[in-house]
């Protein structure tokens, strides 16, 4: 364990420019970013049907710029366990929303009548079922 | 951790290891800084499971609110713009602590908490208009889905915001010691990783909520 | 404003005397253990070298003894099932109404997993993860003390369930929308999720402790490859307790608030879905299983060398096994709800993937047979756990991919046969690991070995018990048996339940035979002294230290060259002969100071709890501003580490000469 009295070196510094500038660029980007989400969102700009991946394309950037920018991820061999760290962990997001949403929409398929109406989830529990004791 | 000798290694026959990297103690900052890495990590997990809920429900408004009824994009914006600000004021913060200077972490933490505040005030007051108009969370599986994904965030922005005024009191009363310091490297962790999640709540529920 | 939200004098179950009997009992004990405490004035002794110790070997103890503990409790409820069972046949309705019954299943499952099992797996990696990685402690002392009296606090709020209101009855995995508060208006189902709750704050904090431990501070010189198994299978599974654990603590938080604010996520109304709670409940409780069975495997790779006096076979292979195993466990829950009407593709894929997860399995069982093969392998009672595994588990693991076939599960799902299957994996692997375990290790940890007759003993009778017990299981799920009936028609199934309650009474008598065990052990114990650190010619540093080690376990952090770094050296010194030791340079050190935080914390847990679960609001926000209250003396503490002068140092290892020294 290190001493108590030592000063030691913060985790996340890299050396290089100065650190004022990094953060500045970082939220100058993810404004940028930001404006250009809402203005897709709410504009025709793009083909209707791909606005959801261009949000998704942007979000995703935005996530970047904040692991570079305010998180200092770096490539450098330091970050190393960081990085894959968040890859096991952008792994394990993707396999259980992806997942999840494959198994859901499959099951809320089978559950829809077969004239073609709305998703059966409100199927009526037989309510003169005995309670047990 | 002290260092060992290599004097059992030479009783054993055995060179001197040629590198010190290989095995020089890691100091406690990085073993902390990691630590609150994989937390953060376990944290993203269980709001992706949260928005795989949301995904899953987004529709299901029987017959009531959808989103496009109910999100107000220009609060949504400043919303954004108050947290992105906090996320900006807190990068300075650090640069004050690891400069080791009181006053520039004062102000950025003050700054920080009040832009922190700002958003969770605004996100209330969405909240409970929303409520009046009858859009409560036990009306529908969105709504209740909405208000959890997005109360969730909400619930960790108050507990940061609880834990910055902590470390402000630390800071007055124990200075710069190297626990507070891994303290303050933490809280940026997860006040940066909350304006991530919000990055990808805001694109996904409200921004693919109302587009065409 | 009721003062005490739904609590009254009724939710004592005064008119059941089963569990006003088994109440008495646990009383009885609790002021037992407080009696002897305070007659033997251990108060401060207790207080400040166990409840608030930070040391990794004091916190795993404590672990392994609640398991221990709610092992019982657990196994009660399977012996009370069996004999309903066999008694209930053809117009019997047998001795346990029905609303107790499902009540005992549910318990049954909830502990054994929960409270039996992941606190003994924990336990373990807790005690021999940092010495075999070199190290002093793990990296977050304080948070492990903390996730430890979680871990308590959730088996205290489960035990007062059996005194004070009910347990649910909805089995251990709560499906909505039986366990939405239409159908489940009782606290039973609160106990339970709160009590999960609090235990997975617990567990994810140790998933991080151990994740950071392994990757981040191992000896001087042992890069990964040069790690043993063990902390590999306790790496992988940790990953998987960070990777699962939040999505089923984000599920129970959102069935409580369907239950508690009327929100919509399972109902069957307003939209809701309660299919989506199984795919939630199962994309955690796949991974669950596995987060239980790696470090047994990890056990059963340190056994395999240490007793054939022969390395490992195919380390790298082992390595990739594992890790394979992790990345994969995240890919086939959906097999346990085939049944729930996924088309075709769905079921299909996942029924490829289950399959496909045997493989890597099937490579450790061959590495094991490849390492005793051409050794001499030593039967002790580690081995026979061992021996018996690989028969067993090999069975049970052959049924699974029988069951992961969709078409074949249409008829097995939650038939009894089901039920045998996942306990010919779960105690042919993950108990008969942890036994083998307990047995290796606990000379490490308190000094003396145990008794090789009693542990033969225990373990024969776990091993036929198992197979008497649960073969007609199989038998009876193909004759059409479902699970969890509280009594059945069919005459024909009566002789096998039978047999199946007899196979329960011999596994009783196999824990009888370990507590027995434990008593002989601790009267016998200076005739089984371990003086040398190293009792079984072990090859990981564990050994390298004296039994039981110090606080700080090495004095002088080992340096590793090569994989197996204690038998390395242990050749070395062979070789060299009698060269005489040069002193070695002790500096001080610093160790963690010992904090009340986790303990403290884990009471106003118990308080806040029991408090949301009777609906007592006032006495919830007292026990969240009692657990904020601690965290923040804790924050605020002065003294973070105490140092260890060198000179206590040397005298230690004076008084404790080990062997070798790596």
């Amino acid at each position: 364990m290190s001493a108590i009295h030592a000063e030691t070196a913060p985790v996340l510094v890299q050396d290089g420019p100065s650190h004022w500038l990094v953060y500045t660029t970082g939220l100058v980007l993810a404004l940028v970013l930001t404006g250009t989400s809402f203005w897709v969102a709410n504009s025709s700009i793009l083909w209707a049907p791909g606005i959801a991946i261009g949000l998704a394309v942007l979000a995703i950037a935005q996530m970047g710029i904040h692991l570079v920018f305010f998180l200092h991820m770096t490539s450098s061999p330091d970050n190393t366990n960081h990085a894959l760290a968040l890859a096991f962990g952008v792994l394990v997001v993707f396999m259980v929303v992806a997942g999840s949403l494959w198994i859901m929409r499959d099951l809320n398929e089978g559950m829809k009548m077969p004239a073609g109406q709305s998703m059966g989830s409100s199927m009526e529990m037989p309510m003169n079922m005995p309670m047990q004791h | 951790m002290n260092q060992a000798t290599a004097i059992e290694l030479r009783s054993l026959g055995h060179e001197a290891p040629v590198a010190e990297a290989a095995g020089h103690a890691v100091s406690k900052e990085i073993v902390v800084g990691y630590g609150f890495w994989i937390f953060l990590l376990s944290d993203i997990v269980m709001f992706a499971a949260l928005f795989a809920a949301y995904a899953v429900l987004a529709h299901s408004t029987a017959g009531g609110f959808s989103g496009r009824d109910l999100f107000s994009q220009k609060s949504v914006a400043i919303e954004t713009a108050c947290l992105l600000f906090s996320s900006y004021t807190c990068g300075l913060m650090s640069l004050g602590v690891e400069a080791r200077r009181q006053g520039a972490f004062y102000f950025g933490a003050l700054v920080t908490f009040v832009l922190g505040a700002a958003f969770l005030g605004l996100e209330l007051r969405e909240f409970s208009d929303m409520i009046a108009r009858g859009a409560t969370p036990q009306s529908s599986a969105f709504l209740s889905s909405f208000f959890a994904l997005v109360g969730c965030h909400g619930v960790h922005v108050a507990v940061g915001l609880v834990w910055l005024a902590v470390m402000v009191v630390q800071v007055a009363v124990k200075d710069f010691r190297a626990s507070v310091v891994r303290r303050l490297q933490c809280f940026s962790l997860f006040w940066h990783a909350l304006d991530i999640i919000w990055v990808a709540l805001f694109s996904v529920v409200y921004l693919m909520g109302v587009a065409p | 404003m009721n003062l005490l939200g739904k609590l009254d004098w009724d939710a004592v179950p005064l008119h059941e005397p089963i569990v006003m009997g088994a109440v008495g009992f646990m009383v009885l004990i609790v002021v037992a253990v407080l009696a002897f405490v305070t007659a033997k004035g251990l108060w401060k002794y207790l207080w400040q070298e166990w409840l608030t110790s930070v040391d990794h070997k004091r916190i795993g103890v404590m672990y392994i003894v609640l398991a221990l503990l709610m092992l019982l409790r657990g196994f009660s409820d399977a012996i009370m099932m069996r004999s309903q069972q066999a008694l209930a046949a053809a117009g019997s309705q047998g001795y346990l109404p029905p609303g107790h019954f499902d009540q005992v299943f549910s318990a049954h499952g909830t502990i054994m997993i929960f409270f039996m099992a992941m606190p003994f797996v924990i336990g373990m990696m807790n005690i021999v993860v940092p010495l075999q990685l070199g190290q002093r402690d793990m990296a977050f002392p304080t948070l492990n003390s903390v996730g430890l009296w979680l871990t308590a606090s959730a088996i205290a709020l489960v035990n007062v369930s059996l005194a004070v209101g009910e347990f649910a009855r909805t089995g251990w995995v709560a499906y909505p929308p039986l366990s939405e508060l239409q159908f489940s208006p009782g606290v039973g189902v609160d106990y339970y999720l709160w009590s999960l709750q609090i235990s997975g704050v617990g567990t994810l904090l140790t998933g991080i402790n151990f994740v950071t431990t392994i990757l981040k501070m191992r000896a001087p010189g042992m890069s990964l490859m040069k790690m043993p198994v063990f902390c590999w299978t306790a790496l992988a599974s940790n990953l998987l307790i960070v990777a699962a654990f939040p999505v089923l603590t984000a599920t129970f938080a959102m069935l409580l608030l369907d239950r508690y604010l009327g929100f919509h996520f399972f109902t069957t109304d307003a939209g809701g879905n309660p299919m989506m709670y199984v795919n939630l409940f199962w994309v955690w409780g796949h991974p669950e299983v596995y987060i239980l069975i790696l470090p047994a495997f990890g056990i059963f790779s340190e056994i395999a060398a240490t007793f054939s006096g022969k390395p490992l076979f195919g380390y790298r292979s082992m390595v990739g096994a594992t890790m394979v195993i992790c990345v994969l466990s995240l890919l086939v829950w959906l097999h346990h709800f085939f049944t729930m009407g996924a088309s075709a593709n769905v079921n299909g894929f996942f029924g490829v993937m289950t399959m496909i997860i045997a493989v890597p399995t099937g490579v450790k069982i061959y590495n094991w047979l490849f390492t005793m093969y051409g050794g001499r392998v030593r039967f002790t009672t580690p081995v026979l756990w061992m021996l018996g595994f690989m028969v067993t588990f090999v069975i049970g693991g052959m049924t699974g991919v029988l069951t992961a076939v969709p078409p074949a599960d249409f008829q097995l799902h939650n038939s009894t046969f089901l039920v045998a299957h996942f306990h010919n994996v779960i105690i042919g692997g993950v108990v008969f690991g942890l036994m083998a375990g307990y047995n290796y290790w606990f000379p490490k940890v308190f000094g003396f070995k145990l008794d090789e007759r009693w542990g033969k003993a225990s373990f024969w009778c776990w091993f036929v018990g198992f197979y008497v017990a649960f073969v007609p299981m199989y038998v009876l799920g193909l004759m059409g048996m479902t699970r969890r009936l509280q009594h059945y028609d069919n005459p024909a199934w009566q002789p096998w339940l039978i047999v199946a309650a007899i196979g329960a009474f011999i596994i009783a008598l196999g824990i009888a035979c370990t507590l027995v065990q434990l008593v002989v052990s601790i009267l016998n114990r200076e005739r089984n002294r371990d003086l040398t650190g190293d009792p079984w010619n072990g090859r990981t540093l564990e050994w390298s230290t004296s039994s039981p080690p110090p606080a700080w376990n090495f004095a002088v952090t080992p340096r590793v060259t090569e994989k197996d770094a204690f038998w390395v050296a242990k050749q070395h010194a062979l070789a060299n002969g009698a060269e005489p030791q040069p002193a070695r340079r002790y500096e001080a050190i610093e160790m963690p100071t010992r904090s009340g935080v986790g303990f403290v914390t884990a009471f106003f847990a118990v308080v806040t709890g029991f408090a949301l679960i009777w609906h007592i609001w006032w006495l919830t926000l007292v026990g969240l501003a009692g657990a904020f209250l601690a965290t923040l003396a804790f924050a605020f503490r002065e003294h973070e580490e105490v140092e260890v002068p060198a000179e206590r140092l040397a005298a230690f290892d004076r008084a404790h000469p080990v062997g070798v020294t790596v």
